[in-house]
């Protein structure tokens, strides 16, 4: 390819250096308006002692990253639980032969009321329900049952996400493998869900960023995980900056996550266009 | 005479309300190269998919080797097997290399063992001039090369028949002379073909039979010398001399 003229490079530079200049000024107008605008609120001295107390940032941040651990741990047990169930749930509602049809009757049930119900009231009744009948330890822990509810609701969402990567693998891909005589299940396996599994990744990446998110609910049910200890040190130290400092913990995982989930998306538009 | 492989006998197919095929009946005997003919919408490609069995007919029968495969209820894997179908846009798996394409069917059905399934795959990689691309995934490939890729796949499983539906269609004008070299390599061996294209010149030079095809009806039947010189139909001739134009 021959070279652009250097005129056109000059012009492009100067365009582009402008942009820069303009875009930093502005950020920096905003900044300074608030620095200046939010201390000057009547409350300010008090919500800065009571969210953004230095001291007890430092002093209680340890046993917050202790306690996100387990947030950490429920997040990676529940993990393979939801690909395969919500895989098969997939499945489930792919099936279009009549036998199969209690099966399709039954992902579609699945995923309506799992999707339907808050997850924070699929945790209270699975993670207070199930307990709640008396079973021996470790089988009233509500490590577990809190777990199953997480594993319950988002494997309902992975499965529709799923379902929506094999319907979009084009049909000729099903027509080539029937042509050569593959079984359905065959060309399913070997043809369609390769693709469709790859296809979803980067939407599944978000899902997995709300799950990290939402392994703080269990703190409602008895687990001392992150946002529970957090609270913990709000009442003993009639603080909430433990909170900010919870808050920044989840931060520090789920930004990279979705900046790497958008990269994930960016690069699929691009192989495709 | 040659032995009939397969017969048409009657053959209707709908879409719904809309008729594609009205009453399709041809004979194609062991060995035979029958090109089929006609604009688009005619039927061809529809005709194709119905002896796959991917489309159920709704009226009339297909029999190969002495056997009603139409016939409602019967399993169309085995049948599927041993008919071959090539698509327009090769539909190859995008996901496989050209080797794994060509050796999915042959493993999980035929049950092959391993060292068997390389030594035929490679053998007909060799014969089609592709042995160095066996390796290389459907988007390292040209057009040209993906098709070739997308008939050995097919002929991997020893089908007994191939179709092929418009399968230069979708190609660059350069490369539709190396895929209709393998066609006339496969002719020359005696496959049983049945050809939807557009490729009049191809079907004058290899045809066995050519059939003008036209609102799911064989309007006209001959031999290409025939058909081609002096077609009787005028909707024949006016096909013709369209598509020769350009």
């Amino acid at each position: 390819m021959k070279s652009r003229s250097a005129a056109r490079v000059a012009y492009e530079q100067k365009q582009k250096r402008k942009g820069v200049a303009i875009a930093t000024l502005s950020t920096l107008l905003v900044l300074l308006a608030l620095t200046v605008s939010i201390p000057r609120a009547p409350g300010w001295e008090k919500v800065k002692s009571s969210f953004f107390n230095g001291e007890i940032l430092v002093s209680t941040f340890p046993s917050l990253l202790k306690a996100f651990t387990l947030d950490i741990a429920i997040f990676l047990w529940s993990l393979p639980a939801i690909a395969i169930l919500g895989l098969l749930i997939a499945l489930c509602r792919d099936q279009k032969t009549p036998v199969m049809f209690p099966l399709r009757m039954f992902g579609i049930l699945y995923t309506d009321v799992f999707r339907g119900v808050p997850v924070i009231l699929t945790i209270f009744l699975i993670g207070f329900g199930i307990p709640g009948l008396g079973l021996p330890r470790p089988w009233n822990s509500p490590y577990i049952w809190g777990t199953l509810a997480l594993v319950l609701t988002y494997s309902a969402y992975v499965a529709e996400v799923i379902r929506s990567g094999i319907e979009s693998v084009h049909e000729s891909q099903r027509a080539a493998g029937k042509s050569l005589g593959l079984s359905q299940s065959d060309t399913m396996r070997f043809i369609v869900l390769p693709q469709a599994l790859r296809r979803v990744v980067p939407a599944n990446m978000n899902m997995l960023v709300a799950l990290q998110k939402d392994v703080a609910l269990l703190s409602f049910i008895g687990p001392v995980e992150i946002l529970r200890q957090a609270g913990v040190h709000k009442s003993l130290l009639a603080n909430f900056t433990p909170y900010v400092g919870a808050a920044i913990i989840f931060l520090a995982v789920t930004v990279p996550a979705t900046r790497y989930a958008d990269y994930l998306l960016a690069k699929q538009h691009k192989e495709r266009s | 005479m040659a032995l009939t492989k397969l017969e048409l006998v009657n053959v209707h197919k709908s879409f719904g309300d809309i008729p594609v095929l009205q009453g399709i009946d041809l004979t194609v005997a062991e060995g035979e190269l029958v090109c089929l003919i006609g604009s688009s919408g005619s039927g061809k490609s529809t005709l194709l998919r119905c002896i796959n069995l991917l489309e159920p007919i709704d009226n009339g029968k297909i029999v190969y080797n002495s056997e009603d495969i139409s016939a409602p209820g019967l399993d169309p894997q085995p049948v599927r097997q041993k008919i071959g179908l090539v698509f327009q846009s090769f539909n190859l798996f995008p996901h496989m290399s050209a080797i794994e394409n060509v050796t999915l069917a042959p493993r999980r059905i035929l049950r092959q063992s391993r060292k068997q399934l390389m030594s035929n795959a490679t053998e007909l990689f060799a014969k089609f001039d592709l042995e160095d691309r066996m390796d290389h995934y459907p988007d390292q490939l040209s057009g040209g090369q993906q098709q070739r890729v997308a008939i050995i796949r097919a002929l991997a499983m020893n089908p007994q028949i191939m179709l092929f539906d418009e399968v230069t269609s979708a190609l660059d004008p350069e490369l539709i002379e190396e895929v209709l070299d393998v066609l006339r390599q496969l002719k020359r061996q005696g496959m049983t073909m049945i050809l939807a294209t557009h490729e009049i010149g191809f079907a004058r030079e290899a045809a066995d039979t050519v059939c003008m095809l036209d609102q799911g009806r064989i309007i006209e039947k001959a031999a290409p010398s025939t058909l081609f010189s002096n077609p009787t139909e005028t909707r024949t001739q006016a096909f013709l001399s369209s598509v020769l134009k350009n």
